[in-house]
C-alpha cells in the first residue's frame, strides 16, 4: 500500500520492513516524526520508546543490538553532541546485530544552535554513514544500512538534513511488521567489556576494516554518476545532488557525480569517475567533506584537477543550498548566462516576522512575572532549548544567555558564584529538566549556587511537536509508567524552596518569584500550566468600553491575539485561548472574559 | 501533468492542510507528487510555504524561482516574499486579509497589506479574495484554507477536477465540519470561477 509521508515517515517505514526491534529516540527537528510514524504503524513487538535524552536511547538501543536486535536510534544533530560519549565507545566494541544512529542535519540552521556535520562525526568515530537525497532513497537505504551494520558489525549513522526529513513523497508500506529474530546476548567480556587493550586492538582492526568498507561502497547502488564525460563536472551528495539534477536536466552534457556514503571515503570509485574531469564543482551543505576527500585524493594520486566547492568561495560555507542557488554556482562554473528577468528586485519592504511564543502561551506569563518581580533589580536570565527561547523577544526581553540543552541551570550557577549581588535565574522546559536539568541542580546544590530555577511545566515536549516525556507518564509503547514528579525530585536534591505556582495568576506568580529570589541557595518554582495546543480552550477575552488605548497589553506582554486596529486595541478571537494575562496587566480593568483561575 | 504550486501564509493559517488535500488530490489522479513543508520554530507565527511538486521531473523537494504556476497566498506580505517563485504567467491567488506581526503593534510601523496588494496587482496576474469577508460569511475564520483551495480549483489552474479535491477534502477534515468545509470550498470555486479567464498580464 502506497503512503503518501515525510522523508522522515519513510525512514520509519524502511525501518520497520528491515524488522527492527527496538527503535529509542529524543525528540528534535527535524528528526521528530520517525519515532511517532513507527508508532502509527504495525509494529507489534518492537520496544519503542522516547528516551530521556539521547545518551540514554543510544545506550538502551546498544544493549538491544549486542543481544543480536536490530536497533535504530533517532535525534537531530545537537542530540548526536549528548550521545556521542557512548557512541566513540561503541565504535571500538562493535555490534552484532544491526544499529543504526540516525542523526538528522539542520543546515540553515533552520531550527538548531549549530551547522554542524554529522558526516565529520562519522569520520571521527570511525564509523560508516549514510546520506540519502530523498524520501524515496531514504527508505531503501535505511535497509542498507541495517545490511552494511551487520555485515561489518559497526553502528552505522545514516544523516538525512531538514529537507530530506521533511519532503514527502509516496512510499511503499508494508501491511504487517515481521521482528527480527534476536538469537540473544551472548556473554563475552573480552567483546563488551572495554578497557584500553581491546581499544588499542580494535582501533587497528578498524582502520584496515574501513579500507575495506571504502572498497564496498566504490560498488554501493547510491554512490551514481549520470551525464556524459566531460572536463567540467559537479560533484554532489544528499538534497544538493538533487537541486543540481534539477538545474542539469535543461542543460545536458555535464557529468554529475553523487556521494551517498561519505565515510569511508569510496576511493575507487572517485577516482574512475574523475578520468576525463579538469575541473570540479562540489556541492554540498555544512562542511566542504567531499570537497576534502577529493582534494586529499587528488593529493595522493597526483591528479591534475582544480577542485571548486567552499574553500575556493564558489560555494558558501554557511546556511542550506537551494534550487536557486546551486543553479547560480552551476551558471557561473559552467559560464551559462542567467536567464533574463528570473529574479524580481523593486519589492516593497516586507514586514519582519519572529517566531513568537503562542497567543495564551503560559510562558509569556511566566517571564512576565519574573520580570515585574525583579523589576529594577540586577539580574541573570538563563534561558535554554524549548519555545521558551523565544522569551528572548520583544517585549518580554528575559533570555540573556542560550547555550545548549540543559545549561541554563548550570550557567545561572556559573553567574551566582561570580557575582554575588545579581540574581542569576534559570528557565527550563520540563522536557529540557528531565533530559538535561536534573545534574545542573544536583550541581548548584552540592556546589552551594544561589540560584532560583524556574521549571516552564506545560505538560508536553512542545517545540518538536507535543512528545510524551517522564513528566507526563504516558509513554510510547501506550502504557502509563506513572509520571515522574519534578517536585519531589527536586525536594529528593535538597532543594531549601519547592513551589509550584500557576503562573496565569499573575499576582501570586510574583510574589512566588519575589520570595524565592530573596532567599539564599537554589531554590525552584515550577510554573504549572499546559500548552495551548494540548488543553484547548474556548474562553476568550474581550476589549469593553473601558478601554482607554493605552496600549499596555500589547506593550507590555506582546501577545499575537493582541494588535493596535486604527488607534483601537483589538484582540483576535481566533488566536485568543482565554488566558487572561492581558486583564491582569490592564491598568482600567477594561478587559472581560477569560477564565480566570 | 506536471504543476508546480507553492502555498505561503503565516504558521497558524492552515496551509499545511492545504498543500496536503493538492498533494492527495493530485495523486489521487494518477500524479506523481511531491511536497515539502516549513516545520519548527518558524510555525509559531513565522513566514510559512508548501511547495507541491506535480509530475516526475520534479527532483528537487522545493520549486526552483521562476517555476511556480501558481502561488495560493494566505497573506499578501507574504505571496510578495515568494514572488520570484512564480513562473511568467503565472497565477497569485491573494487573501487580501493581512495578517499583522505583533513587531508591528509593537512599533506601530502602519502595515496593513494594502502597499503589498497594490504591488501585486502591478505585477502579476492575480486573484484577490477578501478572506475576512469570506469568512465572516460562513462563521468562522477556520475556512480559510478550505476556501482558497476551492478558489485555487475554481481558477482552473491546478489541473485537478473539483470532484477529486472536494473527495480529499472530506476525508481531511474533522467529520462534524465536513458539510460546513465543503460549503466553504463551493464559496471558494465559485470565486475561482468568475475570473479564471483573466488575460496573462503583460509584464
Amino acid at each position: 500500500m502506497k503512503e503518501y509521508v515525510m522523508g522522515n515517515g519513510a525512514i520509519a517505514l524502511g525501518a520497520l520492513n528491515a524488522g527492527v526491534n527496538v527503535v529509542c529516540g529524543y525528540p528534535g527537528t527535524p528528526s521528530s516524526e520517525i519515532i511517532e510514524t513507527i508508532a502509527k504503524y504495525p509494529h507489534e513487538g518492537l520496544h519503542l520508546e522516547w528516551s530521556v535524552n539521547e545518551k540514554a536511547a543510544l545506550e538502551v538501543a546498544a544493549a538491544a543490538a549486542y543481544s543480536g536486535a536490530r536497533a535504530l536510534v533517532t535525534m537531530k544533530q545537537v542530540g548526536l553532541n549528548v550521545a556521542s560519549d557512548p557512541l566513540m565507545s561503541l565504535a571500538y566494541v562493535g555490534v552484532e546485530g544491526g544499529m543504526v544512529i540516525v542523526s538528522a542535519d539542520d543546515p540553515g540552521p533552520i531550527s538548531s544552535q549549530t551547522e554542524q556535520d554529522t558526516r565529520r562525526f562519522a569520520e571521527f568515530a570511525r564509523i560508516p554513514v549514510f546520506d540519502p537525497s530523498s524520501p524515496e532513497e531514504a527508505y531503501k537505504m535505511i535497509q542498507d544500512a541495517f545490511g552494511y551494520s551487520e555485515k561489518y558489525k559497526t553502528p552505522v549513522l545514516f544523516r538525512p538534513t531538514t529537507r530530506v526529513c521533511h519532503g514527502y513523497a509516496s512510499i511503499e508500506a508494508a501491511d504487517s511488521y515481521t521482528p527480527k529474530k534476536i538469537e540473544g546476548f551472548k556473554k563475552d567480556a573480552g567483546r563488551f567489556v572495554i578497557f584500553p587493550r581491546l581499544s588499542y586492538k580494535n582501533h587497528g582492526i578498524i582502520e584496515d576494516r574501513n579500507v575495506h568498507i571504502g572498497e564496498d561502497f566504490s560498488f554501493y547502488a547510491f554512490n551514481t554518476s549520470e551525464g556524459a564525460v566531460s572536463s567540467k563536472a559537479a560533484l554532489a551528495s544528499g538534497i544538493s545532488y538533487m537541486y543540481a539534477k534539477e538545474f542539469l536536466k535543461d542543460h545536458p552534457g555535464v557529468k554529475l557525480i553523487r556521494i551517498a556514503t561519505a565515510f569511508p571515503f569510496p576511493e575507487s570509485f572517485m577516482l574512475k569517475e574523475l578520468e576525463g574531469v579538469e575541473e570540479l564543482i562540489c556541492l554540498e551543505e555544512l562542511s566542504p567533506y567531499l570537497e576534502e576527500q577529493v582534494l586529499k585524493l587528488a593529493g595522493k594520486y597526483k591528479l591534475s584537477l582544480k577542485v571548486c566547492g567552499k574553500l575556493t568561495s564558489h560555494v558558501p560555507h554557511m546556511g542550506e543550498n537551494s534550487a536557486d542557488s546551486i543553479a547560480k554556482i552551476l551558471r557561473a562554473f559552467l559560464d551559462i548566462p542567467a536567464a533574463e528577468n528570473s529574479v524580481t528586485e523593486d519589492i516593497p519592504p516586507l514586514p519582519a516576522r519572529p517566531p513568537v511564543l503562542c497567543a495564551g502561551c503560559p510562558h509569556r506569563a511566566s517571564f512576565y512575572a519574573v520580570k515585574k518581580a525583579m523589576a529594577g533589580k540586577k539580574t541573570y536570565y538563563c534561558g535554554d532549548i524549548g519555545c521558551y527561547t523565544l522569551g528572548n523577544a520583544m517585549p518580554l526581553d528575559m533570555v540573556d544567555t542560550c547555550l545548549c540543552m540543559g545549561a541554563g541551570v548550570t550557567m545561572a550557577q556559573g553567574f551566582s558564584h561570580i557575582d554575588k549581588e545579581g540574581k542569576a535565574f534559570a528557565f527550563i522546559g520540563d522536557s529540557t529538566f528531565f533530559a538535561s536539568g536534573i545534574t545542573g541542580v544536583i550541581n548548584a546544590v552540592f556546589n552551594e549556587a544561589d540560584i532560583t530555577v524556574c521549571i516552564l511545566d506545560n505538560s508536553t515536549t512542545a517545540m518538536t511537536g507535543h512528545q510524551p516525556h517522564p513528566g507526563t507518564g504516558k509513554n510510547m509503547m501506550g502504557h502509563d509508567a506513572g509520571a515522574v514528579s519534578i517536585s519531589k525530585i527536586l525536594e529528593g536534591i535538597g532543594l531549601k524552596k519547592v513551589v509550584t505556582v500557576n503562573p496565569l495568576n499573575l499576582e501570586k506568580a510574583i510574589q512566588t518569584v519575589k520570595e524565592c529570589a530573596d532567599m539564599p541557595g537554589v531554590k525552584a518554582i515550577i510554573f504549572k500550566s499546559p500548552c495551548i495546543a494540548i488543553e484547548r480552550s474556548s474562553s476568550k477575552c474581550m476589549v469593553t468600553d473601558a478601554c482607554i488605548n493605552c496600549r499596555k497589553c500589547i506593550l507590555e506582554t506582546g501577545c499575537p491575539a493582541l494588535s493596535d486596529v486604527g488607534g483601537r486595541v483589538k484582540i483576535d478571537a481566533s488566536l485568543c485561548t482565554g488566558c487572561t494575562l492581558c486583564m491582569q496587566v490592564c491598568p482600567k480593568e477594561a478587559i472581560g472574559g477569560g477564565c480566570v483561575d | 501533468m506536471t504543476k508546480d504550486i507553492l502555498i505561503t501564509g503565516v504558521g497558524g493559517q492552515g496551509t499545511v492542510l492545504a498543500s496536503k488535500i493538492i498533494a492527495a488530490s493530485a495523486m489521487a489522479e494518477g500524479n506523481i507528487v511531491h511536497s515539502a513543508e516549513t516545520i519548527g520554530m518558524a510555525q509559531r507565527g513565522g513566514p510559512v510555504t508548501s511547495h507541491v511538486r506535480i509530475g516526475d521531473e520534479a527532483f528537487s523537494p522545493l520549486i526552483p524561482f521562476g517555476k511556480a504556476d501558481v502561488i495560493l497566498g494566505f497573506e499578501p506580505s507574504e505571496v510578495v516574499r515568494n514572488i520570484n517563485y512564480l513562473a511568467p504567467g503565472g497565477l497569485a491567488i491573494v487573501n487580501t486579509t493581512a495578517v499583522k506581526p505583533v513587531t508591528e503593534s509593537l512599533s506601530r510601523s502602519g502595515y496593513d497589506g494594502s502597499e503589498m496588494i497594490e504591488y501585486l496587482k502591478n505585477h502579476v496576474r492575480c486573484i484577490f479574495v477578501d478572506g475576512d469577508r469570506e469568512c465572516t460569511k460562513l462563521g468562522s475564520a477556520k475556512f480559510l484554507n478550505i476556501i482558497l483551495l476551492g478558489v485555487a480549483c475554481g481558477s482552473k489552474e491546478l489541473g485537478i477536477s473539483k470532484e477529486t479535491m472536494l473527495e480529499e477534502t472530506g476525508k481531511r477534515v474533522p467529520a462534524k465540519f465536513k458539510e460546513a468545509n465543503l460549503k466553504a470550498f463551493q464559496a471558494g470555486f465559485e470565486i475561482g470561477e468568475q475570473v479564471f479567464n483573466i488575460p496573462p498580464r503583460d509584464l
